[in-house]
């Protein structure tokens, strides 16, 4: 797994709410047998027009945010299926921080699993991004995953929760399987006294 | 006396590998399915870390997502598909993992041959790369999606790590009338909840209207846990489960029956057993259920008009609200009643058992389709085709202008071939309304089996009831 440890990035604004793995990913891309090539996918139907053309107003499309690392999202982001194509392809097009007022579980597992950080915000935060995403759409956040922060351009400081378990794991870059894996003392004894 | 616990924390706690200050729980699986779609990546894994598979039998592989349902081979299939299938055999093969494929007689979309074959029990925790797998609750197991990575974990440990969700009783009182069914029941809950109002949750339903359920309509109001974001959705076992699951060729035989309906026998919540929250549901009065928008809480009854933007206060809400009815070309406040529909598919996990066969087939017996309407039928399993077949249900399909197909997810997630042409309208059994989730473009209208062939009969959105 990739660390993550801090990041400093303009805000790709997406104010739509339950933002779905369908559209993060849509099916047709999910044939694939490895992880590459899915930010091909990504918002696929979002971001092109029904003649395959790139939709010049969806924000990938644009310029302005183009190399920007935070996709600022409306609530209840993520929910729908448990495909990990969808951390998978929002990585693969440069995306390492989601904000949101909430996450579907199976996808906030997938993110952090994978290095991406799924930052949970207040509803007033949120609401500031967005405007600040509108009104000065290449200002930059700061943000650091020791601290836990999140820093506006005029400096305001938001801290967010993360797990320690988690948050160790994406600052090391460490693969939760080893973790697992050192226990397999005790799940051979588990096993043992179930049979 | 000891503390009353819910179904929920009995088997949460009997599973219990490890518990950590400073980590997620380790919980050991039962049982792990797995597919062609949300596999390859952790089988790539293992090989590269020189992994096996610690507990392959209680691993089962099957294909569903991405395959044909015209033929029994792979040759209407997409080269891309024919890789991954491939690919997933070799996987299933080489790492000792018991497979139904293709060609064999027991294959079926993943949710439905669980229970189908007995492996699915009351008590166990059991996962799958696919957020679906809340159906399996249905027998008073933990079961529940899981990603990718956690897939590779299983395989390799047969353990997740696991944070603690909390529990949320989902009483359900009253009658279903007839014509209503255990979707329209889910479909219901989801709308007075949402899309996201059951996130960090673990349902347990409940409730007279939920014991009169039989286990294929309990799956069903399962299956559909996720779409309120609930982590899973479950139902104490009780002589249903057990009269279900007797004989199945993987349930337990002889003594062990008896030895296992004992312990399933404690396994219902205790009496004064706490929860984290409960909501009730009336059902007495509901009607058959229709969603009209873009997410599965986005549901009415079929009597219902549209909602209208202009009464959502909520800024975000009515922004979400009106982003949908665009999408779905609705007018706000009109009918959906008698809107024109073009596709009807009945199948997928939720409503592709014999019971929705048999309650389509009850509908569409003597009759047309409506012109013009194409209509899919496509069994969850190839037992279920055959039984099917076996009660002429095949024939009247066919008969009516339908589509018998062979058994796999088909036109739920429109992978395989099956898919909505852009701008189409469909009543679909299956569980997601998404953006183009049944093809780009495409609309879909969530519904049951009765509502969804009385729809293809009329060739608009009908209440099943005027066609009993
Ligand atoms: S039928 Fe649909 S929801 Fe069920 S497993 Fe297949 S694709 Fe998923």
């Amino acid at each position: 797994m990739k660390s993550f440890t801090k990041l400093t990035s303009k805000i790709i604004p997406l104010p739509n709410t339950d933002v779905d793995t369908d559209q993060i990913i849509p099916a047709r891309y999910l044939k694939v047998i490895d992880k590459s090539g899915l930010a091909e996918g990504l918002f696929d139907s979002w971001r092109r027009l029904e003649d395959g053309s790139p939709n010049p107003d969806f924000p990938l499309n644009q310029d302005e945010y183009q190399g920007a690392q935070v996709l600022l999202a409306g609530d209840n982001f993520g929910c729908g299926s448990s495909r990990e194509h969808a951390p998978w392809a929002l990585m693969g097009w440069g995306i390492n921080v989601v904000i949101s007022t909430s996450f579907a579980d199976i996808f906030r597992g997938n993110a952090l699993k994978n290095g991406l950080l799924p930052i949970v915000v207040s509803e007033e935060i949120q609401t500031s991004l967005f405007d600040l995403s509108e009104e000065a759409p290449t200002a930059t956040v700061d943000i650091n995953l020791e601290t836990q922060t999140l820093t506006l351009p005029d400096g305001t400081q938001v801290s967010f929760e993360i797990d320690t378990f988690s948050k160790t794991c994406m600052l090391e870059g460490i693969d939760q399987l080893g973790y697992l894996l050192k226990h397999d003392e005790q799940i051979a004894a588990f096993e043992e006294a179930r049979a | 006396m000891t503390q009353p616990k819910t179904l929920f924390e009995k088997i949460w706690e009997s599973h219990l590998v490890a518990e950590s200050d400073d980590a997620p729980s380790i919980l050991y699986i039962d049982l792990h399915l797995v597919h062609e779609v949300t596999s390859p990546q952790a089988f790539s894994g293992l090989r590269e870390k020189g992994l096996k598979v610690r507990r392959p039998e209680r691993t089962i592989g099957t294909m569903d997502h991405s395959i044909p349902t015209l033929s029994l081979d792979l040759e209407t299939a997409d080269a891309m598909a024919i890789q991954q299938l491939e690919q997933f055999e070799k996987n299933c093969d080489q790492f000792g993992v018991q497979f139904y494929g293709m060609d064999s007689p027991n294959r079926g979309i993943v949710h439905v041959i669980g229970p189908e074959q007995g492996f699915t029990q009351p008590g166990q925790t059991i996962v799958c790369g696919d957020s679906h797998t809340s159906t399996h609750g249905a027998f008073g197991a933990l079961a529940f999606g899981i990603g990718t990575s956690e897939v590779e974990h299983v395989l390799a440990s047969q353990s997740l790590l696991q944070n603690r969700p909390k529990t949320c009783l989902v009483k359900f009182e009253g009658k279903l009338q007839p014509g209503v069914t255990a979707k329209d029941m889910i479909l219901a809950l989801n709308a007075k909840i949402g899309i996201g109002g059951g996130t960090g949750y673990v349902f347990e339903y409940a409730g007279e209207a939920i014991r009169a359920l039989n286990m294929e309509e309990r799956m069903t109001l399962c299956n559909m846990s996720i779409e309120a974001g609930a982590r899973a959705g479950m139902v104490a076992p009780d002589d249903v489960t057990f009269d279900y699951l007797k004989g199945r060729p993987y349930a337990p035989q002889g003594e062990a029956w008896d030895a296992a309906v004992t312990k399933w026998r404690k396994l219902p919540s205790d009496k004064g057993a706490e929860y984290d929250k409960t909501i009730n549901v009336d059902v007495e009065n509901l009607e058959p259920m229709v969603t009209f928008g873009t997410n599965p809480g986005m549901g009415i009854q079929v009597s219902e008009a549209v909602p209208s933007p202009n009464n959502e206060r909520d800024a975000a809400k009515q922004s979400a609200l009106q982003k949908a009815l665009d999408y779905m070309d609705l007018v706000p406040a009109s009918n959906l009643k008698g809107h024109t529909v073009n596709v009807v598919f009945i199948g997928s996990c939720t409503n592709s058992r014999m019971s929705d066969l048999r309650a389509a087939a009850s509908i569409l017996k003597g009759r047309k389709v409506a012109e013009g309407m194409r209509l899919l039928v496509v069994p969850g399993s190839e037992n279920i085709r055959k039984e099917a077949e076996a009660e002429g249900i095949d024939k009247i399909v066919r008969d009516a202008g339908g589509e018998w197909r062979f058994a796999g997810c088909s036109m739920c997630i429109a992978m395989n071939g099956d898919n909505l042409e852009p701008g189409q309208y469909a009543v679909s059994t299956s569980n997601r309304n998404f953006e183009g989730r049944q093809g780009k473009g495409g609309r879909t209208f969530l519904a049951s089996p009765l509502t969804a062939a009385a729809s293809a009969i009329t060739g608009k959105v009908t209440d099943p009831r005027e066609l009993m």
